[in-house]
């Protein structure tokens, strides 16, 4: 604490690219910035302050400034991370930020996730398939709380798209779901509410698009600002998707064992 | 490429909880729905809600005995008797549903757990039997200033996981999502709106969007306070600026702004009431638990206005924790336990880790009252409809429903952005079924030419002068010095003159950054003097309300006055005018009479009527005020209109 306290001392040197698509005579290039560090300086205050101080025409995306609504992401020094929970403290004193890559660029630090996460929710048919449609009379269907919470863990992505952008495959294959999109596939199968079948998964997450398409790096897990078990979601998929075909036959008793 | 005009039947301006439930009962009905928002929809502030959303479904043991009623009751106990009864009927006895809904649309509520549980009440650590028989329902905690327990709740991330739920079916339906446009102005005629003026975050690009009905649906305005606020950096309250830019439509209650007790100190950022539900206490500087003393009933848990008092009187006794950043208390929930911290508190661990550096399940938590949301908004009726303005409509934090009066309670917010975006939905939907599209393009390219006016103007001023974003740091520390907690009449008057001050330095203001493209200092500059103007109609109805109701407390008055304050303030911008003119209607139909609240002062000015004196003018004030007849007549839905006291 008092580390971060007493870095008041340094004199920041942001590198920051920039580009204006709107602009026909922005050309991609890097600025320089130099800034004052404080105590507890995130990189939400320090762009926040150069966009007011030095060059207003700085292009970024906050919202919430809390790491909840995944506005945020760009890579900072070479890795994608929440601009606004990333304290300048944990760096060093030269920051060099690029927008993050695998999707389309607005301008300077902005990128537009927005059109990438729905594309993704469409295509994955992102909601709960439900047995019956909703009836207000009655009481809510059961669910075992410790399900309830399984679920939760899968909703806590916050689409940030740290991972597509770290991700070497989203940044080769832009159909690729990354893990992103798969978590938020997992997510949806365990949910007994949704009632797509083993055949309906398999169209959704089988293919080089789906978790086949995954050559194993996971930086993925190393960059999840939220943290999910990506790892495991990646093997829970792989096992339903195989297990559907191969591997419950194996475990399932002789259909005649018994008769 | 988007062209100049675009059309759909209905338009909702923001992609939260209560504009996409909006648009969904929209196009659920057959209507083609477009929303407009700022950020792609996941991203809205809807998001940023921890801790819970009231519901009465009464389904553990500490929720035995809830009801629709007593949640009516608790809801209208917290508004200080400001709402609007029947509003807060309707939501009551609606709010069941929308939990349920929710939970059909795939919120992973968390569930009752049959057989032994462990709770933290009041300072002492209880072991409850829930049901076997209740096990898998949705289950409840603890929240300010409820009789029950009644906030449902998916850990402490209750608005991420609505709003993805919700976003779902937006997607599902196929609604079109327009994301980065910001609405900047209504194409109206002086009674009916025929749509907006829309600016294009991405490329700077001006339009116009004209629909049968158009819904605002965009928030709180919590950034006129600068970052003395929990709220996103997006919560301009562009809504009610534009709506109140018409001249015509008024916003309702603007003076009553809720500060949350524990925003993380100095950040703003919020720190779940889940935390006093769960348990948690404030503690002074000696680490004493003063919530014990200042309301022994409630302690931690009374309404959030009471709680705020009580912690800025600590503060200003002397018994505030000194730090660089300015004085704050703590918040302990350390007892709970880390297993506990880490699961049902687990947003509420990563923000303490993340922005203070601490681990809540050994430390203490550093926090301070702050700006958190508006009770006030577009001021419409029970169907959602605009004062004085066919065809425009206003949910969710942006309207005046009015269901929370002076004082929202904790969880019902989000429960509010389901109900009023099932219930108003259902009633755009309708409009929009019995209208057909005026596609006006006079009016609409007329609007548009001003809007570009605008631009260009603020593009060609040159000169020196502090910026728009200095001005609105000192707009931010007006508010919060002198439009906070504690409020009197000198500060109020200073607070007036200084903010008309700012509005005239900034009708000069001089922009840094002219290229082309979003422009984020031009877009900024476009939509701050609405922030302005909000800021002096907060100011000014604060001034006039002379009484303590709610969250607006005046030292100079401090009784609520029942006699001549039980009135919602009313605030109109007369075209060309230098401030806003402000009159008053009756809070609406009194079902539960005006009485102590079970917390915080027992003392005030009794009315000098009956309820029953006081419901007879109710129709006729409101309507003389603008306010347009409901599907329903006024009243339908509460249980005695005729007022007896209880």
């Amino acid at each position: 604490m008092s580390d971060k306290e007493n870095a008041a001392a340094r004199r920041l040197r942001f590198e920051i690219f920039r580009f204006n698509p709107e602009d026909p005579n922005s050309e991609p290039h890097i600025d320089v910035f130099e800034i004052d560090e404080r105590p507890y300086m995130t990189l939400y205050m320090a762009l926040n302050e150069i966009r007011e101080t030095l060059d207003s025409g700085l292009q970024f995306d906050f919202a919430c400034r809390s790491a909840i609504c995944g506005s945020c992401g760009m890579m900072v020094n070479g890795r994608p991370s929440l601009g606004c929970r990333t304290l300048t403290a944990d760096l060093p004193e030269t920051i060099r930020l690029h927008p993050l890559p695998a999707f389309k660029l607005i301008g300077d630090l902005s990128v537009d996730t927005g059109t990438w996460f729905r594309e993704m929710a469409e295509r994955t048919e992102a909601w709960i398939h439900e047995q019956q449609p909703f009836n207000k009379d009655a009481t809510e269907e059961r669910m075992s709380d410790d399900i309830a919470q399984a679920i939760y863990e899968g909703d806590r992505c916050i689409e940030c798209g740290c991972c597509v952008a770290s991700c070497g495959v989203a940044n080769v294959n832009p159909d690729f779901l990354a893990a992103a999109g798969l978590n938020r596939v997992s997510r949806f199968m365990m949910d007994p509410r949704d009632k797509r079948d083993d055949a309906d998964w398999f169209e959704v997450v089988a293919g080089q698009q789906g978790v086949f398409g995954c050559v194993g790096l996971m930086a993925c897990a190393d960059v999840c600002p939220k943290e999910l078990p990506l790892l495991e979601v990646y093997a829970y998929l792989r096992r339903r998707i195989l297990g559907s075909k191969f591997l419950s036959d194996r475990s399932d008793p002789p259909p005649d064992i018994n008769t | 490429m988007t062209p100049q005009l675009i059309t759909t039947d209905v338009l909702v301006i923001g992609g939260g909880l209560a504009g996409e439930r909006c648009a969904i009962e929209a196009a659920a009905a057959g209507q083609e729905a477009m929303i407009l928002s700022l950020v792609p929809p996941r991203r809205s502030h809807s998001c940023a809600a921890q801790g819970g959303m009231q519901a009465a479904l009464g389904n553990c043991v500490k929720a035995e005995g809830d009801s629709p009623q007593v949640h009516f009751q608790d809801t209208v106990r917290g508004s200080d008797w400001g709402a609007d009864q029947e509003v807060a009927r309707i939501f009551a006895e609606e709010a069941p549903v929308a939990v349920r809904e929710l939970a059909h649309y795939g919120v992973p509520w968390t569930r009752v757990r049959g057989g032994k549980n462990k709770y933290f009440i009041k300072g002492e650590s209880v072991e409850i039997e829930e049901l076997l028989e209740n096990d898998g329902l949705i289950t409840h905690r603890d929240f300010g200033g409820t009789a029950k327990w009644r906030a449902c709740y998916a850990a402490a991330g209750t608005g991420h996981a609505a709003l993805y739920a919700v976003d779902s079916q937006v997607v599902r339906l196929g609604i079109t999502v327009r994301d980065r446009v910001e609405a900047i102005a209504l194409i109206h005629d002086g009674s009916r709106c025929f749509g907006v003026v829309a600016r294009c975050l991405r490329t700077g690009k001006q339009f116009c969007v004209l629909a049968k009905a158009t819904v605002i649906a965009t928030g709180g305005y919590g950034r006129i306070y600068g970052r003395y606020t929990t709220n996103a950096t997006i919560n301009y309250g562009t809504g009610a600026a534009i709506a109140l830019d018409t001249g015509v439509v008024p916003l309702g209650n603007m003076e009553a702004v809720q500060f949350h007790p524990t925003a993380l100190s100095p950040s703003g950022i919020l720190i779940t009431e889940g935390c006093r539900g769960d348990g948690g206490y404030l503690l002074d500087k000696n680490l004493h638990r003063f919530m014990v003393d200042a309301e022994p009933e409630k302690q931690e848990l009374a309404s959030r206005d009471v709680v705020s008092r009580h912690m800025m009187q600590c503060i200003l006794d002397g018994n505030g924790v000194d730090s660089p950043n300015g004085r704050h208390l703590w918040l302990d929930i350390r007892h709970l336990g880390e297993k506990h911290l880490t699961t049902k508190l687990l947003e509420v661990f990563d923000i303490c880790r993340d922005f203070a550096g601490i681990n809540p399940a050994n430390d203490m938590i550093p926090v301070r009252p702050t700006q958190h949301y508006s009770m006030g908004g577009v001021r419409v009726n029970k169907d959602g409809e605009a004062y004085g303005m066919a065809g425009l409509y206003a949910v969710g934090e942006a309207a005046c429903w009015d269901m929370h009066g002076f004082n929202r309670l904790g969880g019902n917010s989000l429960a509010e952005t389901l109900v009023a975006g099932r219930v108003v939905g259902a009633r755009v939907a309708e409009y929009a079924s019995g209208t057909t599209l005026q596609a006006d393009t006079e009016l609409a390219f007329a609007a548009l030419a001003a809007a570009e006016k605008r631009a260009q103007n603020l593009l060609a001023r040159e000169g020196n002068g502090r910026s728009v974003y200095e001005i609105r740091d000192a707009l931010g520390e007006i508010m919060i010095t002198k439009v906070g907690i504690f409020r009197t009449g000198d500060d109020l008057k200073s607070a007036v003159d200084e903010i008309k001050a700012l509005i005239e330095e900034c009708s000069h203001a001089v922009l840094r950054h002219k290229g082309p493209g979003a422009n984020p200092e031009l877009a900024f500059a476009l939509r701050f003097p609405g922030m302005l103007r909000l800021a002096l109609t907060v100011a000014m109805g604060a001034l006039a309300r002379a009484e303590s109701r709610g969250a607006h407390f005046r030292s100079d008055f401090p009784l609520r006055n029942d006699r001549e304050w039980l009135n919602r303030t009313l605030a109109r911008w007369k075209p060309d005018a230098s401030a806003p003119t402000l009159s008053y209607e009756p809070v609406g139909l009194i079902d539960l009479a005006p009485g102590h609240r079970g917390y915080g002062s027992d003392e005030r000015i009794e009315m000098n009527k009956t309820v029953s004196q006081y419901n007879e003018s109710v129709a006729d004030l409101q309507a003389r005020e603008g306010r347009l007849a409901s599907v329903e007549a006024i009243g339908s839905r509460l249980q005695q209109t005729q007022g007896v006291a209880r």
